[in-house]
């Protein structure tokens, strides 16, 4: 995010969130986003694509089988960088009562668990060409383990709770204590690896990262971040349908739209 | 047990779920009144009642004791309410003595004091079950038990909710009677009740003003 | 006041084990639970003594895990029914405190004769005895840790439906850090690796933060669930 710093973007940025913060404006500027999003996630995903499977050299050691990376690394990105978002929009829910952020927390949700899950399947993927195993131990994909867990025990919780203030504050609490304890938990899987595996089946020994393989990963990481965003509107605009469903101009919409 | 403090509620509003229960409550009590919570079912009598003990958060508005904000004073405002909610919060494993006996040391603050728990049993007629576990005990039993509590306490604001379920009309009398000398020794009382009882100088007031059939 | 505060936490902490005495049920849960699990072990994978010592550690140490999470149901379920957790709300003493009581007696009741049955346990799975120390050492600091850690979930998910296995679920993640090093510690002293001392003051460094952070937690919890 860069340093932030000046007291005029704070207030810039709170005065955006008052006003975007209630549902039925968000409801409508997340609609005009979406087109947007959506193009640029398929133009940097097709761009990407291009680049890694393509326009990049294979691999001195691991020949073409390394441009799993490009997939897996990003995903893998993103599933952190999902439950930060999630845990930031859940407190901030939580601690200022705002309904709108509990959407975006509950609709990131399952997008971070997707990825959490694509990072699994494709770590699991590259894996298997290279020490021909479908599963190693590896200390990423042992957190990224841990990571999908957490995912779910958030979302189930959510959905054991009828009512919706409740279950958006309780799984508030939950993601709060998860984003506390992700660090602790990184540090212990990285040691008890190291610990048990000195010649190691790893995969965090990625091949160096030369600039033609940089190149695509952060396409393909930028591309996956618009993904997040169109989905995360698309998400966010049912779950406001289905909350203000008692309101005005969410009837006026129903009967204007059959 | 002097309060000369204010309870005042200022536009409040609670929701249930996504559905505005009701808002733009106001009202005030003063020490030695009472007020009376009238309205049919659903409608969000207990929902508020939790809402003045601080169990729940309401949506919107203003509650005051003695002039300042509940929500700033937490501890301070809890040491003075004594809540009686659906559940009768007492421990069916523990004799009724014992239940009383733990209240007192885990509800009264040291520079306050607890009054007598043989009295308050006493008060409630319950002095002849005092040493038996309280599952054993009757629906009404129980109820007193938890009243008894309130007498234990002695708290200044008492808020109650449904406090005569399954007491007989003599204990309904019995519970009146207390209400109305906590009252006049200048406490405040809050209470939901869909059974008739005695009280003098009890205001009445109807949930149903403050809530619309739609948003 | 600070006198007040400490009678009342006694009050509540006497108060949880005079009601488990008398509830006989639920007092051995946890117990049996983990001599049933640790013997099916020896069962399940053979009666030789080598296999057994490779595996004692963590045998022991998930067993224990999982006794600890069979038995967080009990935290706070029963108040919450009778309306006894709401009543708590309500004393004029902070949550956090009165709640870490209830979370000391939970573990007396729970963690700690775990910890005192576990060399029995281990002499059935082989572990040589010069890891024992370390064994119910471990146990000590790390089953605390599970009782408070294990309260915030416990707190969330009361009068839910499929409480029980969604406890499990949501521990889980969290367990693992005191799981790694608490199992590693007695594998360390068992002859295995490296000197358990360092995982022994690690695994009380988590105990110090689960301290201060997780009364804390539970109590905001136990707020949302009784909303």
């Amino acid at each position: 995010m860069g340093e932030f710093g000046g007291l005029a973007c704070v207030t810039r940025l709170i005065k955006f969130t008052h006003k975007y913060g209630a549902p039925k404006r968000f409801y409508l500027l997340a609609g005009k986003l979406v087109p947007w999003f959506a193009a640029l996630t398929a133009l940097l995903m097709v761009t990407g694509l291009y680049l890694g499977l393509y326009w990049a050299p294979p691999d001195y050691q691991q020949g073409d089988a390394y441009r799993i990376m490009f997939v897996h690394v990003p995903n893998a990105w993103m599933s952190m960088m999902a439950y930060m978002a999630m845990a930031i929009f859940a407190a901030s829910g939580y601690i200022w009562n705002v309904r709108l952020a509990d959407m975006l927390a509950k609709a990131t949700a399952p997008l971070g668990a997707s990825f959490t899950l694509t990072a699994l399947v494709t770590g699991s993927l590259w894996g298997k060409p290279m020490w021909g195993a479908w599963w190693v131990w590896d200390a990423r994909l042992t957190s990224e383990l841990i990571l999908f867990f957490l995912y779910v025990g958030y979302m189930a919780l959510q959905a054991s709770i009828d009512d919706p203030r409740r279950a958006a504050h309780a799984s508030a609490i939950l993601a709060i204590v998860g984003v506390v304890n992700i660090p602790i938990i990184h540090y212990s899987v990285y040691w008890w690896h190291t610990l048990h595996q000195p010649a190691s089946l790893t995969l965090t020994n990625q091949p160096k990262i030369y600039a033609t393989m940089l190149i695509p990963l952060i396409v393909m990481s930028m591309a996956f971040m618009f993904f997040y965003l169109t989905m995360l509107c698309v998400r966010v605009r049912s779950e406001i349908l289905l909350r203000e469903q008692h309101t005005d101009w969410v009837r006026k919409l129903i009967r204007t739209r059959r | 047990m002097n309060s000369k403090g204010l309870f005042s509620v200022r536009a409040l509003s609670c929701a249930r779920g996504d559905k505005t229960l009701f808002a733009g409550l106001s009202f005030q009590l003063n020490a030695g009144e009472a007020l009376h919570v009238r309205g049919p079912n659903g409608l969000g009598k207990t929902t508020l009642l939790r809402a003045l003990c601080g169990l729940s958060r309401p949506t919107r508005g203003d509650i005051r004791w003695r002039g300042e904000r509940v929500s700033d004073l937490a501890e301070e405002f809890t040491a003075e309410v004594a809540y009686v909610g659906h559940l009768n919060g007492i421990q069916g494993e523990l004799t009724v003595l014992e239940n009383l006996q733990t209240a007192a040391r885990i509800f009264v603050r040291r520079k306050d004091s607890a009054a007598d728990v043989e009295t308050a049993l006493a008060r409630v007629g319950l002095t002849t079950s005092a040493d038996r576990p309280a599952r054993h005990l009757s629906q009404g039993q129980k109820r007193r038990l938890a009243l008894a509590r309130l007498l234990v306490l002695r708290r200044p604001f008492w808020i109650l909710d449904e406090p005569f379920t399954a007491l007989d009309a003599a204990s309904v009398e019995g519970l009146s009677s207390i209400i109305g000398e906590h009252m006049s020794t200048g406490g405040l009382a809050l209470i939901v009740s869909h059974q008739a009882f005695e009280l003098p100088g009890i205001r009445d007031f109807e949930l149903a003003r403050f809530c619309k059939a739609r948003r | 006041m600070k006198g007040g505060l400490f009678h009342a936490m006694r009050a509540v902490f006497m108060r949880e084990l005079l009601v488990f005495w008398r509830r006989s049920t639920e007092v051995m849960t946890a117990l049996v639970f983990f001599v049933i699990v640790t013997t099916l072990f020896p069962l399940a994978v053979g009666p030789e003594r080598h296999e057994l010592m490779l595996i004692a550690p963590g045998v022991l140490w998930v067993a224990a895990l999982l006794a600890t999470t069979l038995s967080l149901n009990h935290l706070f379920a029963s108040d919450y029914q009778d309306g006894s957790l709401e009543q708590l709300l309500m004393s004029p003493y902070p949550l956090s405190a009165l709640v870490l009581a209830k979370i000391a007696a939970h573990w007396v009741l729970t963690g700690l004769p775990l910890a005192l049955l576990s060399p029995l346990l281990a002499i059935q799975m082989a572990l040589p005895t010069k890891a024992m120390g370390t064994l119910v050492g471990s146990l000590l600091l790390g089953t605390p840790i599970l009782s408070l850690i294990g309260a915030i979930p416990a707190a969330l998910t009361l009068g839910v439906r499929g409480g029980g296995v969604l406890v499990s679920l949501l521990v889980l993640p969290l367990y693992t850090p005191v799981l790694i090093f608490g199992a590693e510690a007695v594998a360390a002293s068992a002859g295995q690796g490296f000197a358990s001392v360092a995982h022994l003051s690690l695994l009380g460094a988590f105990l110090a933060l689960a301290l201060s952070f997780a009364p804390w937690a539970s109590s905001a919890a136990l707020r949302v669930s009784l909303d």
